[in-house]
Formats: C-alpha cells, structure tokens, sequence
C-alpha cells in the first residue's frame, strides 16, 4: 500500500509497524510530530505500548535505558538541542549495550537559533557508541527504522537515524507501507538474555577496572565493525521480503567518472538531479551517498572511490577550527590509497540554507577550472 | 516470633562502605522490608560505589547503576519496561543519595512525581556530596561545614525542604524515616510498596566521616536528629494528610551539633540561631498537621 507521507510520518509508522513497547520523547521543531503521531496511536490503541511525556530528552532517554533493561524494545526522537542534552545518556545507552533506536531529525545548534537543518547535532554525537544512517527519503527512513530495530537487537548497540529537518521531515513523499505480517516475519519480537530480573538478579554497570573497561569498549568497537555486514545481510535479507534495499555507500554513475561528489542525506537527491543532467552533456562525474557514517564504511569508500581523481565533499556540517567532518573521515579512510583522490571539502547547505542542482552545477565547474582546490573547506552560498 | 517470618537479608557483608555507614543499614532494612521481588535503579553516589566492584555486588536484586541525576527517569522506564514485558508485581526501587535527589537529579524527580509515576524513591541523605569527599548539597544545613564552605566561608542557606515539595507535588505518599527507628522505616516501606504510584522516602543518614563524628555514634545521632525536632518522621498522604510519628521530646539541637566536627565551629549565637530555625519549622509542620486536623498516632 502506498501512501502520501513526509519523513516523521514514515518514521511514526515504521515505529508502530515494528511494535515497539515503550517511547518516550520531549517535544522538539522539527521533530514534534513524530512524538505527536506516536502519542496519537498509543492513545487510540493502534500501536500497544506506553507513551511516556517525559520533562526532557535527558529524561526520555533515561527511561529508555530503563525499559530496555526491563527487556521492552524501545523508541525515541529528537532534534538539535535535544539530542545535546541526551549526550550523556547516550554514552550510557551504548555502554549498558541497550538495542535503543532513536530517530533525530537533524537541526541546527543554536545559538543563534535556527530552525536550519545540518548534520552538527548527530556528528558532534560521532563518538558515543552509536550506529549512525543517515537518509535521503522518506521510504528509506521507514525501511531504516525497521531494519535498525533488527540491527540493534542483533548487535545489542543503540542505532540513530537521521532526517534532515523539514526537507525530510515535512516533504511529502508516495511511500510503500509494508504489511505488518512481513514486518512481523523481518523483526520478531526483542528476546533478551540480559535485563533486570529479580529471578535472576545482576548488577549492571557498576564499577570496573582499566582492563575490564578497556575490554567492555573494544567488545563494542569489534560489534561495529561486524555491523557492516550485519547490515549488508540484513539488507539483503529485507529485500526479499519488501523488495528495497540499502547499502552503507551508494554509488551512482561512478565506473567511468573522473570527478565524484559524496553526498549525506536529502543533498542526495539534489545531486542525483545535477548527475542526469551533467551527464547528458558528457560530463563524467558520479556520486557517492553515504548511509552507513558509524561505523564508518571505509573498506565501501575505498573500493567505490578507486581510480577518482579527485572528490568534492558536500559536509552539511563544520567541525570549527578544522574542516568537515565527513571529508575528515573520507580522507582517512582513503589514506592507505595509491593514488590517493583528492578531495576537495565543500561546506554546503549549512544551517538549512538550500542548494539546487544550479548550484552544483556551478561548483563542479569551480573546481574543473581549478577556482576551488582542496586544502581549506569551500563554503558554499556564504560570501567572504 | 516464628523462624518463618525472619526476613532474608538482601545486603550481604563485605560491601565497600565506611565503618558505621548509615547509607547500608538503610538499604538493608528497605530491602528486607521490600522482598526479593524488587529492581534496584541507583545513581552515582555512596550506594553505587558501596554495592562492590566488578565482580562483585553487595546486593542480592538486580541491581542498575544510572546516569546521576537520572535515578527517577530511569526507574520510570524500568517500570513501564517490565510491565510491557508482562511482570506487573515487581516493585521498582530508586535508590539516591541527597545530590541525585536534592540537586542534579532533581528535575528527573519532580518529572516522575508529577507524572505519578509508579516507582517508590528513597532518598538516603548524608547532608552533602560525600562520595566525592564532603561537598556542600542543598542539604546541607545552615552553617555547616563542607569541603566548599570552610569556616571562612560557611554555608549561609537553609536545608532545602524537598519533603514540602514533593509534597505539593502531590504524590500519593511520602514520608521521612530514621535508621534510629528501623521498625518505623520497615514499616513506611511495606506500606508504599502497597501503594500505586509515585511514593517518596526521605531517610536521614549519619555520615561519620562526613560529619565528623567517631563511627560508633551513627544511630545515636540519627536518633538526636528525630529527637530534637531537627528531622522529625511524619507521613504525608496526597501531599495533604499529614501524620507525625512520634512526638519527640525537646532535646535542644545543641545535644545533636555536640558530637559533630562539622557545627564545632558554632558559638552560642549560631546554635541559638539554629534552634529558632528548628523551633519554627516544628511549628510549621505541627501547622500542616492541624490543617488535615488529625492527630499524632
């Protein structure tokens, strides 16, 4: 069945589709109608489970580090600000090795505000323990809030899935609904080996030494390493069933390119508009989305990225004082590469402002003509 | 008494406390009086770091350590987790030392109370920071000494009345205990385990090397806090029934400061000071007594 639905919506539906039994969530633009939605169906008993309208994201993760404990597979979703304040809660989610699915639709940090869309909230989030996917349209936030659960119940690690703020989140799209059978036969329900049982009590995440601290995390390190494959499988496995499918790092008009731009989230299909059209005029560029940033796929980037001379980063996103992160990441991974591309860090669309497929178009053309080379990041529609 | 009804204990020896702890004698009498059939959330404080180290726990429940100023949000979701696991009965406990309840856990609390979440909260207080060594807390009272208010710069602010404000939260049970009167606790216990909802218990806590006093006075001084009015033990039901416990004699709060390094530095000014302070809080609760017009049991 397909229907007209915008990000959040999807979202809502895949969480309701994959009977989650607790969410708690605090209001936040542009998340709040996903929190809407879900409240809505726990009210009118279309999804069974216990809403809870916590006094903050602190709160709304603390709950779920609860109730996942307890066993129940478990939801949340933010944005912005109120994934900084779940900052700590999240190291905790990933260290007490919770199946935590969250879903932050991306907004700019304030201050100044800004109701903007960039990738700073979940990246400055890079090293607390989660799984990160970013997505490009509505279907794919759905098919990755189902797959996610099944994902982090295998790994038992938190997974985050990304959606760009009102380009995802209020854009409405046709999305395929899965039948909750096949949803059901893709992710049965959570079975848990460890929880809080008072007929077999154990602590949890009490004090430790260095070594066994030490070992704890690089457990973790090596689930995430397994996880590449762990999706590819599973993706593999989803299709099947739904008939759709995703990889870590997608790449798009690549074999015979010269010039690659690396896309994250709804820039994705900006720039798939401005490939067709390039193209068409025998330009060889191709493009490379990434899905998967942890783990970072690096083994997916290398092989993907042989043979380019050069790519152009499109990093929604700044680390200040350095450059963006995703060029950052893409350059270590093409490190051990010989000869390595060069790669060339585009800052673009930050804090929501829109870029078009004209404007990549007169970006590819900077750099051709050699205007934009790499060394400092190139900030785009920002003068001076 | 039959052998049958002795309660298991559910706090073994050999835990990490300090000698004469007032923190584990109040976790042995709740969690006797609470059974087995129970969870444990607790925060960063005395009672995570004297539970024992991996591999080792004190306690016989399961037992989670929280983000520290989480205690209640996460005892909430634990609630709601086991009941849609389909484990209705087991009674989930928040176990928080004055910082995780007075301070950074309060937010999380007052959420959780208003919400009338079903989860029964103790707060263990020792009257400051004392797992990092002896930090003022907005319980600590009036002038006493902290590592962060030496004597040159004493704490000028009375102890925060979190029982008042939980109270107004109108949570369908509160109330305050005394290791001093462990029959007294035991039964508050028993009776908020009975109980739905969000239920408070205030337990005061002598902390020897935090109030500077030697570790064999631990009950002693908790039972001269009760005794001289400065933490009398009442009930609260629907943050609108009062119900005082005892009425304790009026032993002035000079006997109580006596034996605490932490008050030494008080001079005949600041203890008569403090003994209006107290004196007209015992006026206040007696106030909140007569307004429900019921008497002292």
């Amino acid at each position: 069945m397909k229907r007209l639905l915008n990000g959040n919506e999807a979202a809502a539906e895949a969480v309701k589709l994959s009977r989650a039994q607790v969410i708690a969530a605090y209001p936040i633009t542009p998340q709040t109608s996903i929190a809407e939605a879900l409240s809505d169906m726990v009210s009118k008993k279309k999804l069974k489970a216990r809403y809870m309208r916590v006094e903050s994201e602190t709160s709304a993760l603390a709950c779920l580090v609860g109730a996942s404990m307890a066993g129940a597979r478990v939801f949340t979703a933010t944005s912005s600000q109120g994934l900084a304040l779940m900052h700590e809660l999240l190291h905790w989610a990933s260290g007490a090795r919770l199946p935590i699915v969250l879903v932050n639709v991306n907004r700019s940090m304030a201050s100044p505000w800004s109701l903007g869309t960039d990738h700073i909230d979940s990246l400055s989030q890079r090293d607390t323990g989660w799984l990160q996917f970013y997505c490009e349209k509505a279907q794919e936030v759905l098919d990755t809030v189902i797959i996610s659960f099944r994902l982090a119940e295998k790994l038992l690690l938190p997974v985050m899935i990304l959606s760009d703020g009102f380009y995802l989140s209020h854009f409405v799209e046709p999305v395929s609904i899965p039948g909750q059978k096949q949803v059901d036969r893709f992710l049965p329900a959570r079975k848990t080996r460890y929880r809080l049982n008072p007929k077999d009590p154990h602590t949890f995440g009490g004090g430790v030494s260095g070594i066994i601290f030490a070992k704890l995390k690089k457990d973790i390190q090596d689930r995430m390493e397994e996880a590449k494959e762990t999706f590819k499988d599973l993706s593999k496995e989803f299709e099947s069933i739904f008939g759709r499918t995703y990889s870590p790092v997608e790449p798009y008009w690549i074999d015979d390119a010269e010039v690659v731009m690396v896309s994250i989230g709804t820039l994705t299909g900006t720039a798939r508009n401005f490939i067709d059209q390039a193209r068409k005029s025998g330009k060889k560029i191709g493009l490379l989305k990434m899905k998967m940033f942890r783990p970072f796929p690096e083994e997916a980037v290398r092989q993907a990225l042989k043979g380019i001379k050069r790519v152009i980063v499109l990093d929604r996103n700044i680390s200040l004082g350095s450059e963006g992160i995703f060029s950052q990441e893409l350059k270590a991974a093409l490190y051990s590469m010989e000869p390595r591309p060069e790669v060339i860090d585009v800052i673009s669309g930050f804090g929501g402002i829109d870029v078009t497929p004209e404007g990549l178009s007169e970006l590819f053309q900077k750099v051709i003509q050699g205007e934009i080379r790499h060394g400092k990041p190139f900030w785009m529609g920002v003068e001076g | 008494m039959k052998p049958q009804e002795l309660e298991e204990e559910l706090l073994s020896s050999g835990h990490f406390a300090c000698p004469g702890c007032g923190e584990t004698l109040a976790f042995r009498h709740v969690l006797k009086a609470l059974g087995k059939r129970v969870a444990v959330i607790t925060t960063a404080g005395c009672g995570s770091v004297v539970d024992g180290y991996w591999p080792v726990s004190a306690s016989k429940v399961p037992f989670f350590h929280c983000s520290f100023g989480t205690a209640a949000a996460t005892a909430s979701g634990l609630k709601a987790g086991l009941e849609m696991i389909g484990d209705l009965r087991t009674t989930v406990l928040a176990w928080a030392g004055d910082g995780g309840t007075f301070d950074i856990g309060f937010q999380s609390l007052s959420g959780a109370a208003e919400r009338n979440e079903d989860i029964l909260y103790c707060c263990y207080d020792n009257e400051a920071y004392m797992n990092t060594g002896i930090q003022r807390s907005s319980a600590t009272p009036k002038g006493a000494w902290t590592t962060t208010t030496p004597v040159q710069n004493l704490k000028e602010e009375p102890k925060k009345d979190v029982d008042a404000i939980l109270a107004a939260h109108r949570i369908p049970y509160l109330a305050t205990a005394s290791i001093a009167f462990p029959e007294d606790l035991a039964r508050k216990v028993k009776k908020a385990k009975a109980i739905k909802g969000t239920r408070f218990i205030h337990i005061l806590i002598p902390c020897p090397p935090g109030w500077r006093f030697s570790s064999d006075l631990t009950v002693k001084l908790a039972r001269l806090a009760v005794a001289s009015r400065f933490f009398p033990l009442y009930e609260v039901e629907s943050g609108k029934r009062y119900q005082l416990n005892s009425m304790p004699e009026k032993i002035p709060v000079k006997e109580y400061f006596r034996l605490q390094g932490r008050f030494s530095h008080f001079k005949e000014k600041q203890i008569d000071e403090f003994q209006t302070e107290v004196d007209a809080r015992w006026e206040e609760l007696l106030e909140r007594m007569k307004r429900d017009e019921r008497p002292c049991s």
